[in-house]
């Protein structure tokens, strides 16, 4: 177990899913969270910095990663890791092309950005949970805190699906108007004949459409945060039961883990893709 | 696992990573990866291309090898043609040749032969009258026994 010996197998687990906070004491001052207490009492002014360490780190690492093929791409034979990053590009493309019919410069380019960074973000999940940990804690660092996997944050999930849902807004308006926009909040999903009626249910149509937006990106932030919570919350507990001999119950849900690894990313992928095909086309 | 600024953070992150992804990384990939889909597309029916012009160079010539067999036979037969006209005519040449060299020595022999009769009766009626002469003397008169002495020397 990382840092102290003596804590409970509660306290490990707590101590676990703490995120090296800093933000800005009730006090007024700005410094770093020395427990979760404090951390929850710094309220919105907090940033989780190991979350956004990482999930920066990972997506400069994406950058990088395709920067570097992007530089000598030609239309000759390709090799090794050039061919392995134009394989995913070309599903991604595939993938983008089979579910989205409009014309956007856009929405390849995110597809991909969120198919890589998630994953990313999703793999850091295999790594042995008291690895970084220790790293940082008694090897110098002194850092107390810290969760290595960001998409166990829901900041971190419920933001990119934020930004998704600012994009939804953002397509609906631009290929419906604003009339149109809220013409679709507000005329569906119950469509009488006359006006008279038509009016006299616009509430209705509007609470159960807002609903609906509304529930997109909660559902596919939520998604995401929820499976990886849950995947790393068994690695700590094989840790918290196991000690030394963690492997026996890690390995194995690791092995299954990738599937959940891929498959949250590729996921929260398609449904961006769907959620933008959705509000760019005219019923 | 409370909701605070870390979402302007991440959305900050997110939006960077997907500017960068869109300027830098997509369009060079995709531009490459579609031109060598258009490399190979044209790769592919420039084979195709050359595939029917072999068979078409192929079937030509296979046609000109039949062409070239038949007027071969065809200039063999008309030489064996020519051969065997010309046999006979030597054949007929030669004959008419022998008959007429046959005919030519019949006629020389024939006069040598009248020559020499000829001869032989005048030699003949002189001894005979030389002779008759002789053992008649003055008896036998030139002149009123020639007529019976070329009757004599004509059954000769």
């Amino acid at each position: 177990m990382a840092g102290d010996t003596q804590q409970t197998s509660g306290e490990y687990i707590k101590h676990h899913l703490t995120n090296l906070t800093y933000g800005k004491h009730p006090d007024g001052t700005w410094g770093m969270a020395a427990n979760a207490e404090e951390a929850a009492d710094m309220g919105f002014w907090a940033f989780h910095v190991d979350s956004l360490a990482w999930s920066g780190g990972l997506g400069i690492l994406f950058c990088l990663m395709f920067f570097m093929v992007a530089r000598r791409a030609s239309s000759g034979v390709p090799s090794g890791f050039t061919n392995f990053i134009e394989t995913i590009v070309e599903f991604v493309d595939n993938t983008v092309r089979d579910t989205f019919h409009g014309k956007s410069a856009l929405i390849a380019p995110l597809s991909l950005t969120i198919f890589c960074w998630v994953f990313l973000m999703n793999l850091m999940d295999l790594i042995p949970v008291d690895f970084i940990p220790t790293v940082v804690m008694d090897w110098g660092l002194g850092i107390h805190y810290h969760k290595i996997v960001p998409s166990t944050d829901p900041n971190i999930t419920l933001a990119m699906s934020f930004s998704v849902f600012f994009l939804i807004i953002f397509y609906s308006i631009k290929v419906k108007g604003i009339g149109g926009f809220i013409g679709e909040l507000t005329l569906h999903p119950f469509t009488p004949p006359n006006a008279v009626a038509a009016i006299f249910l616009v509430p209705i149509n509007l609470i159960l459409e807002t609903v609906s937006l509304l529930a997109k990106p909660i559902s596919l932030g939520m998604r995401l945060f929820g499976n990886m919570y849950a995947g790393e919350f068994v690695f700590i507990l094989a840790a918290a039961m196991l000690g030394t001999y963690q492997f026996v119950g890690s390995w194995p849900w690791a092995v299954f883990h990738i599937l959940v690894i891929t498959l949250q990313a590729f996921i929260f992928m398609v449904l961006t893709i769907v959620y933008l095909s959705m509000a760019s086309e005219d019923h | 696992m409370s909701i605070n600024a870390t979402l302007i953070g991440q959305v900050i992150w997110f939006a960077l990573f997907v500017f960068f992804c869109m300027k830098f990384v997509w369009p060079p990939i995709v531009g490459a990866l579609n031109e060598r889909k258009q490399k190979i597309a044209e790769g592919l029916s420039a084979a195709d291309r050359a595939e029917r012009d072999l068979e078409l160079a192929q079937e030509k010539a296979t046609a000109n090898l039949k062409e070239a067999k038949d007027k071969a036979a065809e200039i063999l037969d008309q030489a064996n043609k020519r051969a065997n006209q010309i046999v006979e005519e030597a054949k007929d040449q030669a004959r008419a040749e022998g008959e007429r060299l046959i005919a030519q020595a019949q006629g020389e022999i024939d006069q040598t032969i009248n020559q020499a009769r000829e001869q032989l009766r005048k030699e003949v009626a002189a001894l005979a009258l030389s002779g008759a002469e002789k053992v008649l003397a003055s008896e036998v008169n030139r002149d009123t026994h020639g007529k019976m002495l070329e009757q004599l020397a004509g059954e000769l």
